[in-house]
Order: structure tokens, then sequence, then C-alpha cells
């Protein structure tokens, strides 16, 4: 199959004519459980011993299809599909760290993740030690002998920064570490980390995947290039498990088995399952993935290069823009684009900011990205509100900050509304 | 972190398709253990399944006699499976080189996390076919559609109803990798 392209694989790979029914649409197969042939078996499935589904809080026909074209467009071995992005995060956490681990995380993340590993992991006794996305030394420089993972997202949220993926990559090659990529932004149309030395890549499908704003979702992919084995650092996946008997799960599942233990373990033992109708709203979305993400990256581009001229705006800040920052790296990592997702300075900070939310009429104003609508937010006063001063600037969320998020509208509409809501 | 290994598709599905019986070395009669879930599904999918296990105390695994070495068995294997560690399967593959003539075998494969790339460059030389780091149990699996329920990759597009129950258990052999669209 590795000779498809990329938007045959987004509309075909994992789904196939329903056996029962010839239906060509993957179904939505709302049931909780599946019946066992016999004690033989479900004793079997219980193990692990072969493949089939036994109940949908840990599998699902119709997420499973999703799942497989997922793992198909990231080139991953397997993947798992989950209730939301965080659950996906929460996941890998959950397979890679013990109490008293930690890892190490760009400081650039959506305010979600900031606020997930700075304050829920730590509960769990998972620390959060904080590095540059802009300079891949400081991932080196944080890292301890309890590290277990390094996590970035390859164009963060909002700032708009396309991270060096290889740079940190190699960082993390050379301390024994998976590099875990969150995708969402780019999605793999724009990015596929693993051709440039991800482990792990992690997705909130509520984004561009999905894609029309309608359902909630998040899935983890397995690279198959980490070796979990080679050191004693990883013994959910390397050692003997508990809960199946003393399997090995590494040495059982090879280059899935971080997939499966994040199915077997985490998903059965903490429960975020996907909906299984979600989980078709979201294959759907899909299917259009590659035209939609191209209209989305030429609409976005029309805009921040109408904006940066605006007499309202004191900066835009976008990797397409030739004289931005991100802008090699957009050359380097996704040619194809620099996503829909941008931050821009308004004129008159705090204020202008909100005021500008207030008098769109096409934009939509909510907390969400990659809609088939365009979005607007300040992220000062809503999504980054939980965040310091500080925190705020590091994450590219200070008060004058505005991030959109564009839509496959007219690009001419989109400028038009942009430009009487700029005009007092 | 290590360069994963690739095979195409149509060398993995020619091996499994081509194969008929399989001497498993460090085959085990524990049930956790992969060797014997596997042996389970390879037999269950037609294939005969030798083991060859010198500490084992049971005579049978899975209704077949145990051997204590390659040279004890009587019959002729297709391929040889190595559940051992990398570095025991340097002797086992040279073994296997050295019986060649007695055994049959053309095919040596390594089992997930079995990696030797010494013995595999000697089994190549020699004029076998070669698997590292792979179980044929999942590639089985991912190549006929069963894995397809734990969201693996199986690099396969499909257009075509497949019959009832298809899905466990009942595909036949020869539906393995026709070709892209086939399966
Ligand atoms: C980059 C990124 N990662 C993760 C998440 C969390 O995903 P979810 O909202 O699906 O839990 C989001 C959501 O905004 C996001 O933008």
């Amino acid at each position: 199959m590795s000779d498809y392209g990329f938007s045959t694989l987004s509309v075909h790979a994992g789904a196939s004519p329903d056996p029962a029914t010839g239906a060509r649409a993957t179904p939505i197969y709302q049931t909780t459980s599946y019946v066992f042939d016999s004690a033989d078996h479900a004793a079997a499935l219980f193990n692990l011993q072969t493949f089939g589904n036994i109940y949908t809080r840990i599998g699902n026909p119709t997420q499973a299809v999703l799942e497989e074209r997922m793992a198909a467009l990231e080139g991953g071995t397997a993947a798992l599909a989950v209730a939301s992005g965080h659950a996906a995060q929460m996941i890998i956490a959950h397979a890679l760290m013990e109490t008293g681990d930690d890892f190490v995380a760009a400081r650039q993340l959506y305010g979600g993740s900031v606020n997930q590993f700075a304050h829920s992991f730590k509960k769990f006794g998972w620390t959060v030690h904080w590095a540059d996305a802009t300079d891949p030394e400081s991932f080196r420089k944080a890292l301890t002998p309890k590290t277990k993972a390094i996590f970035i997202e390859s164009i963060a949220n909002p700032g708009g920064i396309i991270t060096d993926i290889r740079a940190v990559a190699g960082i993390a090659r050379e301390a024994g570490i998976p590099l875990i990529v969150d995708n969402t932004l780019a999605t793999p149309y724009l990015i596929r980390p693993f051709e440039h030395g991800a482990d792990v890549v992690v997705h909130s499908m509520t984004k561009f995947l999905g894609g029309h704003g309608n359902s909630i979702g998040g899935v983890i992919i397995d690279g198959g290039s980490f070796n979990w084995s080679a050191s004693r650092k990883f013994p959910t996946l390397s050692e003997p498990c508990a809960s199946y008997h003393g399997m090995r799960l590494h040495e059982t599942f090879g280059n899935m088995a971080f997939a499966i233990a994040c199915r077997v373990l985490g998903l059965r033992d903490l429960g975020p399952a996907i909906s299984p109708f979600n989980a078709f709203m979201i294959l759907t979305g899909i299917e259009t993935l590659p035209l939609r993400m191209a209209r989305h990256c030429d609409n976005a581009l029309k805009v921040a290069k109408w904006l940066k001229e605006h007499a309202a705006v004191d900066w835009v800040s976008y990797a397409g823009l030739a004289d931005d920052p991100n802008y090699n790296r957009h050359r380097t990592y996704c040619p194809k684009g620099a996503g829909a997702v941008f931050t821009f300075g308004v004129k008159g900070g705090y204020d202008a900011g909100i005021a500008l939310v207030d008098r769109v009429k096409l934009f939509s104003h909510l907390a969400n990205v990659g809609d088939t609508r365009s979005l607007i937010i300040h992220p000062a006063s809503t999504t980054h509100r939980q965040l310091s001063p500080e925190q705020l600037k590091a994450a590219g969320a200070g008060p004058e900050v505005v991030r959109l998020s564009i839509g496959i509208e007219d690009a001419d509409d989109i400028i038009a509304d942009l430009d009487q809501a700029l005009r007092d | 972190m290590s360069s994963p290994l690739t095979y195409s598709e149509d060398y993995i599905a020619g091996i499994l398709r081509s194969v008929k019986t399989i001497a498993m070395v460090g085959a085990s009669a524990n049930q956790i253990r992969p060797s014997w879930f596997a042996m389970k599904y390879l037999q269950e999918k037609g294939f005969r399944i030798i083991p060859v296990n010198p500490a084992a105390k049971e005579e049978e695994i899975l209704g077949e006699k145990v051997y204590a070495s390659l040279a004890d068995i009587p019959v002729p294997v297709d391929m040889v499976d190595i559940f051992r560690s990398s570095e025991a399967a340097g002797e086992i593959i040279d073994e296997v080189i050295r019986l060649k003539e007695k055994l049959c075998a053309s095919v040596v494969w390594m089992q997930l996390t079995v990696i030797n790339h010494e013995a595999a460059a000697r089994a190549e030389a020699a004029g076998f076919k070669v698997v590292m780091d792979r179980c044929p149990k999942i590639e089985y699996g991912r190549l006929c559609g069963d894995i397809g329920f734990m969201g693996v990759n199986r690099r396969i597009i499909d257009n075509k109803r497949k019959p009832l129950g298809a899905g466990r258990g009942a595909l036949s052999r020869n539906a393995l990798g026709q070709g892209k669209g086939q399966l």
C-alpha cells in the first residue's frame, strides 16, 4: 500500500465493504459488546492471544477503521483512537511514566496541555520540565536521569512556531527516550513527524482531522521505531505485565507494542473510549482532509498577507510570510503550507483585542481551531487565562494577541469581515 | 531509535503463502508465552508447527511432538522460526545452515526483538530468505485482515466484500496478498 498517495489513503485506508451488509460507507457499530464464539475464544481474546472485539471501551470496529486510517496517513505501525486529544496525552504519559518520573516538554504548547502537564500530571507524580521550542539545545539541558520522553508540537498552538523536529529527535535519540509529537495543527497532510525522527505522534482529532467542529476525539500513533527493551526505563513495555499473567508487551507485539500497551492498559483501565459515532464523524471528515487543508492554508496565507499591511495591526506571526522567523522551517518541514492557525497583535492591546472579537460577523468567537468555519479568539481573556503573565508571553499569548483559525470560506469574505471589524 | 527493518509486503506475503511446515525453536507449553499462542494461531490457519525445545518437559505442545534439536526432526520443514535471544539465534542459524539439505528449509524467521545481522547475512549467503524482528502470527493477521481490530496499519486497500466470518479463522491461505486491492 505504501505506493498509494496521501489523498487515496485519506479516503480508503482501513475501510472495506461491510462483510455483513456490503455497506460501502463504514457503519457505526453502536454496540457495547461482542459475542464470543466459545469459552476458548473468550479466554484467548482476554489473554491477548488472538485478535478480535471484546468490549467498546477497548475497541470498536468503527473506531478501528479510524485508527488504521490515521496509522496509514502518518506512516506508523498502529494507532489508538480515544475520547479526546487530552485523553490521548494522558494515556501516553501513563504508558511511559512511573510515579517520580519526569518528561521534557516545549513551553510553547496549547494552553490546555500546559495545564494538564503542570497541574494534573503532578497529581500522578509525573513532573514536567519546560524547554524552549525555538532552541533544541534547551531540551538537552532539561533532561534528568528520570526523564522518560520529550514532548513537542510540530506547529505550536497558538504561537505558530514550527519546531525543528529533527534536531529535537536527535537529542531524544541520544538520551534513549522517545520523542512524542503533537501534530494536531499540521495534520499529516502538512508534516509527517515519523519522517523526521518522532517515535509517537498524538493528535487532537477535534481540529483539522475531523475538520467540521462537530466531534471531540484524540489519537495516538505508534511509529514502531523505538526499542522499548533497550533499557529498563520503560517497564510497562519491557517487563512482565501483572494484569496479563506476566506477558511482556514489547516482546509480544514488537513494533506496535506502544499502541497496544496504550489500548490494553491505559484505555482499558483509565477508560476514555471514543464513541463509535464520533469515530464515524471524524472518519468522514478525514476523507476530505487534503482538500480542506490545501484551502485552509491558501486562505490563511492570503489573510495573513492582508493583515500585515493593515494600519490597525501591529504584527502578524505566520510562518508562511517570507520575513517570519519560522519561514525557513516552514519551507523545510511543511512546504505545502504553514497551517491555518496564526496570531497577530492588534494595536491597542487587551481592550482592542476584546473589541475585535465582539465586532466580527462571519468569524465565530469560540475556543477551538480547525473548523471549516473561520474562528477567532483572544487567548489572554479565554483559553490561556489560567496562565501567569510570564507563561502567557512564553506561550505566545500576550494581551494584544488575537488568534485566528482560518476556515474554507471565500478568502475575500474572510478578509472583508476582518476589515469591517478592525475599523472603529 | 534503532532504524526499523523494512520488508516489502510481497516478500512477507510470499513467504507466508509458500510455507506449510514450520519448525519453531524455543516453542513453549506455557500459555502466556508468545510462542505458545503464535503456534496456536498458525495451526488454526492451517500451518503445521513442529516445536523444538531441549528444555521442554512436555512430550507434546498443542498436539505436536517436541524435538530436542532441529537435527532430530524427521520430516522436511519449510521454515525455521526462532523464539530465542538475538545472541542465541546466531548458533541456531548456523545449525540451520548445516542442516539445509536435511531440513529442506528455505526461510529463517526471527521473532519480534530478535535481531542478529551477522547471522542473517550468513543465512542469506547460504540461500535462505531471512526475516528479523517480526512475528508470523502478526504478519499473517495483518495481511489477512484479522488484526484490523487492533488499529494496525495493514497497508492494504480493499474494495471487495469479504465472505461472512472471514475476519476470523476462516480465511483461506491462498487469499494472502494476491496483490494490491485483491486481498
Ligand atoms: C495542539 C493541541 N493539542 C491538544 C489539544 C487537546 O485536544 P482535545 O480538545 O481534543 O482534548 C488541543 C485542543 O485545542 C490542541 O489544539
